[in-house]
């Protein structure tokens, strides 16, 4: 019984001074194993006396479960520590920066674009296109801008032969469409257009976004509320618009559209040359001959037709400075605009 | 049209201040550019009269003078003006004025000898931009009295942009009517007295061509002096509109111009030989302009001639050699009425630009010749003297514009508008602008517009009077009554490019824009098959031709962010380009991109590789490859490696693009730093018609066999692709090439395909039977075909 108890101690204190789980399992095995030491005091139960067998194989019993439960425990430790190991050794550095493929962006002319059609077409406009290289008859004669007349010297035209140009504005969508379909229309025809300028604040090259609308009813007074509203839902604030009477070939009345200007609501600024004012756009309702020149009953039908220049919304909206930098395609201009969201500053 | 707010006063003088006429202008269509003070700040700068002038003792150029400045004792001022001189009135600076210059005047010494004060002239008072001489002021002006209140100079210049059609408003006359009308107030124009006539010299005219000229005035003053300056009102009125003094003569007829819009001309009647003409040039005629210049006159043009060769450019500028010179005594002042078409885009065709021609493209009203001639003659009298011959005309009353006489609705005007302005406002805004109104029915009326108004056609343009002088924005703002029809969505086609652009985006790439013009030579060495469009008037030679690729754009902008240290570069752009002859001209909207520099942004972790063919390639396969089918084989191209370049076709084997490294000696001229890789490929090939279409999925389980095939080392692997999924039906779902090796182990003229074959079927599962069978018959195939064999 002596020797058993000591043994049962000297195997507690092996277990617990394992250091690994190999060497638990060591350990178990030795004591516990088929051949194990205590194994082996079982084993020889049948030297014992009859009257002590019961007492001696208790005894054995509980040394054997005393020991289980010391192995377990110690397991329980080893696998603890192992595994904090294990997470320690393969902890990172979480501050290093992520792995990214680059993404690009789209240019703010395509997104301004967007958002001007993306407003319209809630309005219920379709979407037209024309060419870019135009006849002399759609981008001036059908619009009232006969050879020689002076409206001509507000269109620096570039020309490839007498009756073929770069289009000057993006209105001969506007002669095609209502030539070629019936009224009513509501009508928005975005593209690039040309003249035949270029200093600080002209490019030879730029985009414009034509729209018209003809119907039985059509006034003035819907063009204001049209062009105003898309402006302040453009602008996503709620400017103050104002219509200035114009002049344009192609519409009679016209005018030209001002906003507050969204640099400096109006106090007056270098951007709004101090007026408080800034020109967008020009509007009127569709001059009668140009209606006649597409066979359209002017006195059944009236239409209001406006035009804007995409660039200028686009500095206006972004805070853009310098035109020339839509077409330098600097990288580190192209790719500020393309999230949903800005986390610079609000204004 | 820069004028004086003083003048347009003396005409019209509402009981606003400045900003608020320059808001009414500006909201009346007369859009205000500037207003600016007639004189900037000075202070302390009197009349003054020279009593007396003795030369300086030490000092050749410097005259002592005494000047009489209104006080009690005379002032000793040495002055170094060279028209200095007893008599004459002049400004002079006190000590402890103020110029504009911000200079203050001290006493001072010049050469030993003690100055009070400054005498000045017009560039010192910041009248003009330079001056000679002392500015002479008029001899009865009392010394002592401030200078601005001498010269009126509290006075504002304001500047205003004329539409085309607002030619009317060239003139004070003009503007006042405008501003007369918008306040309903009454016009007070100057009495215009007719210049008693006292010879009976009449120069002879003759109009060949009546219907561009059918008013011709004119007439004869004799012996004038030319010496007389003009006076100082008449010079500060021109210089107030922005116009330079020349002469007596000259400044009389440009303020006539300015005051009633009607151009003038004098010509020393002396150089006048015989008859003067209006007529259309000869061919070979030449003249000699005013600035100098001398022109060949361009077929078509009309002139104002002599007997013996073109004088003028009719209402366009004068010549030299019949202009009022300092020598002139008699002269002959005309004023005519073209027709606009007749002068319309001629000053342009001559590279001119005058205020004669600028208004007579716009339309002058043909009553006005003879007023002009008896305005200026009865200021010419006044100032140069002389004698007044009779008027001239010719005139050809048939000839003259017809005012088109307009109906206007009461319901039309209501209806364009959106509101309602009764028949009282209708009346009075139209009369006030000149308009005869003639009531023909129930709020219906006959319009004849004044003869100065060239813009009133139809009852659209009456009412945009009428909403004009009403007020844009006293109209209402209204939302237009339309069915509130469901608008469609956006029709595929309009889908593709937006999401092809977003796609592109994803995948990493920056979209780019640039212009439609390209520079000629790079373009050449880039697309050198194509003959591009050419500009007529192209504003800058590197800006000349129109693009037949979008290869010059993509390279230039990838140049230009390579010089501003941009290694990682990957640009695309959709837009049109150009081909074809003009007749013939295609203009078709292509996918281009431009791809050099690393494959991925410089990070940690990562081996940093260059992007090469099969980056584009693959990029171009995840986006516009899931719209259209694209199928790439070798090609040789002008700007691309041959090694490293590939045709694109469609399904139907129509070429619609290229793909490939830019040429390495291209890329050396162009000054590219690294490999660029380029495609293009047109879009109009894509067919929009097409919609997604479920596929059933298998709910059996795929199968896997990997073969490694020997092949020739030339042999396209697109090939061996294209002939395993001809060979196999159905059940192959996918072949995926997964390593293509050469080197050790395989002879030299080899190369070994590693390629993964998915089976499933949709009904069953395949057994390894069947799936033997379909590998044997791929192995077959592509060993008769392709001549591999499996590697060992």
């Amino acid at each position: 019984m002596q020797q058993l108890e000591s043994l049962i101690d000297k195997a507690e204190r092996t277990v617990n001074g394992a250091t690994d789980l190999d060497a638990l399992n060591e350990y178990r095995i030795r004591f516990l194993g088929r051949k194990g030491e205590l194994t082996g005091y079982l084993k020889g139960l049948g030297d014992v006396p009859v009257a002590d067998r019961p007492k001696f194989g208790q005894a054995i019993n509980r040394g054997k479960q005393r020991l289980q439960a010391a192995i377990d425990l110690r397991q329980e430790t080893l696998q603890e520590a192992a595994l904090k190991a294990r997470l320690a050794s393969e902890s990172i550095d979480v501050t290093l920066p992520g792995r990214q493929q680059g993404v690009g962006g789209l240019h703010p002319v395509t997104q301004t674009m967007m958002r001007i059609e993306t407003l319209f077409r809630q309005g219920g406009y379709e979407l037209v296109e024309g060419p870019e290289i135009e006849d002399d008859y759609h981008n001036f004669e059908a619009l009232n801008i006969p050879a020689d007349h002076p409206a001509r010297a507000m269109h620096d035209t570039f020309y490839f032969d007498q009756h073929t140009v770069l289009r000057t504005h993006t209105s001969p969508v506007q002669v095609r469409v209502m030539t070629e379909q019936q009224p009513p229309f509501r009508v928005i025809a975005p593209g690039k257009v040309y003249r035949c300028d270029s200093d600080v604040t002209h490019t030879p090259m730029f985009h414009q976004v034509e729209g018209f609308m003809v119907d039985e009813q059509v006034s003035f007074a819907d063009l204001k509320g049209v062009v105003s509203d898309f402006l302040r839902l453009f602008f996503e604030r709620d400017l103050a618009v104002r219509f200035r009477p114009s002049y344009f070939p192609f519409t009679e009345p016209s005018a030209e559209v001002d906003i507050a200007c969204v640099i400096c609501a109006g106090d007056g600024c270098r951007v709004c040359s101090q007026t408080g004012w800034l020109e967008v756009m020009g509007c009127g309702m569709i001059h009668p001959q140009v209606l006649k020149n597409v066979a359209i009953d002017g006195q059944k039908y009236s239409g209001f037709a406006f035009g804007m220049g995409v660039e200028r919304l686009a500095m206006l909206y972004y805070g853009i400075n310098d035109l020339r930098l839509f077409y330098e395609n600097d990288l580190r201009f192209i790719g500020q605009f393309s999230d949903a969201v800005s986390k610079g500053k609000s204004r | 049209m820069k004028f004086s707010e003083q003048w347009l006063r003396e005409w019209v003088n509402p009981d606003i201040d400045t900003d608020t006429l320059g808001e009414q202008l500006t909201m009346a269509g007369l859009e205000v550019e500037a207003i600016e003070a007639a004189a900037p700040f000075f202070d302390g700068i009197v009349v003054a009269r020279i009593v007396s002038c003795a030369a300086h003792p030490e000092a050749d150029r410097l005259q002592v003078c005494q000047v009489d400045d209104g006080r009690d004792e005379t002032l000793t001022i040495v002055c170094g003006a060279a028209n200095a001189r007893p008599g004459i009135t002049v400004p002079l600076a006190r000590i402890g004025a103020q110029l504009p210059s911000g200079m203050v005047i001290k006493q001072a010494k010049l050469r030993g000898m003690a100055s009070f004060g400054m005498l000045c002239s017009a560039a010192e008072l910041g009248l003009v931009e330079s001056a000679e001489g002392l500015l002479e002021l008029p001899a009865d002006w009392q010394p002592g009295t401030v200078i601005q209140d001498a010269l009126e100079l509290a006075d504002q210049c304001i500047e205003i942009g004329l539409t085309p059609n607002r030619g009317d408003c060239l003139s004070i006359a003009g503007i006042a009517r405008e501003v007369a009308t918008i306040n309903r107030l009454p016009v007070s124009a100057p009495a215009l007295t007719a210049a008693p006539v006292e010879i009976d010299d009449e120069q002879r005219v003759v109009v060949d061509d009546r219907a561009a000229c059918p008013v011709y005035c004119g007439r004869v003053i004799r012996a004038i002096d030319v010496s007389k300056a003009s006076p100082l009102w008449l010079q500060e009125r021109l210089r107030r509109s922005g116009l330079r003094s020349i002469s007596a003569v000259v400044d009389v007829t440009n303020l006539v111009m300015l005051e009633l819009g009607q151009p003038m001309h004098a010509f020393d009647l002396d150089n006048v030989q015989g008859t003067v003409y209006v007529r259309r040039c000869r061919e070979g005629e030449q003249l000699t302009l005013l600035a100098g210049r001398e022109v060949a006159l361009q077929a078509d043009t009309l002139v104002i001639a002599d007997d013996e060769k073109p004088l003028a450019l009719a209402g366009i500028m004068g010549g030299e050699d019949s202009a009022v010179s300092t020598d002139s005594v008699n002269i002959f002042l005309e004023a005519a009425h073209f027709r606009p078409a007749a002068i319309a885009g001629k000053a342009r065709a001559y590279g001119l630009h005058t205020d004669s021609a600028h208004r007579f493209e716009r339309g002058v009203a043909a009553s006005l010749p003879e007023q002009a001639i008896e305005r200026a003659s009865t200021l010419l009298l006044a100032i140069v003297g002389g004698q007044v011959g009779p008027m001239t005309t010719v005139a050809d009353t048939n000839l003259q514009p017809q005012q088109a006489q307009v109906a206007l609705r009461r319901s039309a005007v209501c209806r364009l508008l959106g509101v309602d302005i009764n028949s009282e406002e209708i009346v009075d805004i139209l009369s006030r602008l000149g308009m005869q109104m003639t009531a023909v029915g129930d709020e219906t009326w006959q319009v004849t517009p004044p003869d100065y108004r060239f813009d009133i056609a139809n009852e659209a343009d009456l009412i945009e009077e009428l909403a004009r002088i009403h007020g844009y924005n006293q109209l209402p703002d209204s939302r237009p009554l339309v069915a509130a029809i469901m608008s469609p969505l956006p029709a595929a086609h309009e889908r593709l490019l937006p999401w092809l652009r977003q796609a592109l985006v994803d995948q990493g790439y920056y979209e780019m824009i640039s212009y439609s013009f390209v520079e000629p030579e790079l373009q050449k060495l880039l697309d050198p098959e194509q003959t591009p469009l050419s500009l007529a008037n192209p504003l800058a030679s590197d800006i000349s031709v129109m693009r037949t690729s979008l290869w010059p754009g993509l390279l230039t902008a990838a140049h230009y962010n390579q010089s501003r240290q941009q290694q990682r570069i990957r640009f695309f752009e959709i837009g049109k380009r150009f081909r074809g002859s003009l007749a013939e001209r295609k203009e078709e909207t292509v996918l281009a991109c431009a791809v050099t520099g690393a494959v991925s942004p410089e990070q940690w972790g990562e081996t940093m590789r260059p992007a090469d063919f099969f980056d584009l390639k693959g990029d171009l396969e995840e986006t516009l490859g899931r719209c259209l089918s694209l199928r790439f084989s070798a090609c040789e191209h002008p700007a691309l490696h041959p090694g490293r370049s590939a045709q694109i076709t469609d399904e139907s084997s129509q070429t619609i693009g290229y793909i490939g490294a830019l040429h390495p000696q291209l890329q050396e001229k162009i000054g590219l730093e690294s490999e660029v890789l380029l495609c293009e490929i047109s879009l109009s090939g894509v067919d929009t018609s097409a919609v997604h279409h479920f596929h059933m999925l298998s709910r059996f389980p795929a199968v896997r066999r990997d073969l490694a095939l020997l092949v020739a080392a030339d042999l396209p692997t697109g090939q061996l692709q294209d002939v395993l999924s001809a060979a196999l039906g159905e059940q192959l779902k996918e072949v995926r090439v997964f390593d293509v090796y050469q080197g050790k182990g395989i002879d030299s003229g080899l190369k070994s395909v590693a390629i993964g074959l998915t089976f499933q079927d949709i009904s069953r599962t395949l057994t390894d039977d069947n799936i033997d069978n379909m590998v044997a018959a791929a192995l077959q195939a592509v060993t008769t075909q392709c001549g591999a064999r499996l590697r060992d």
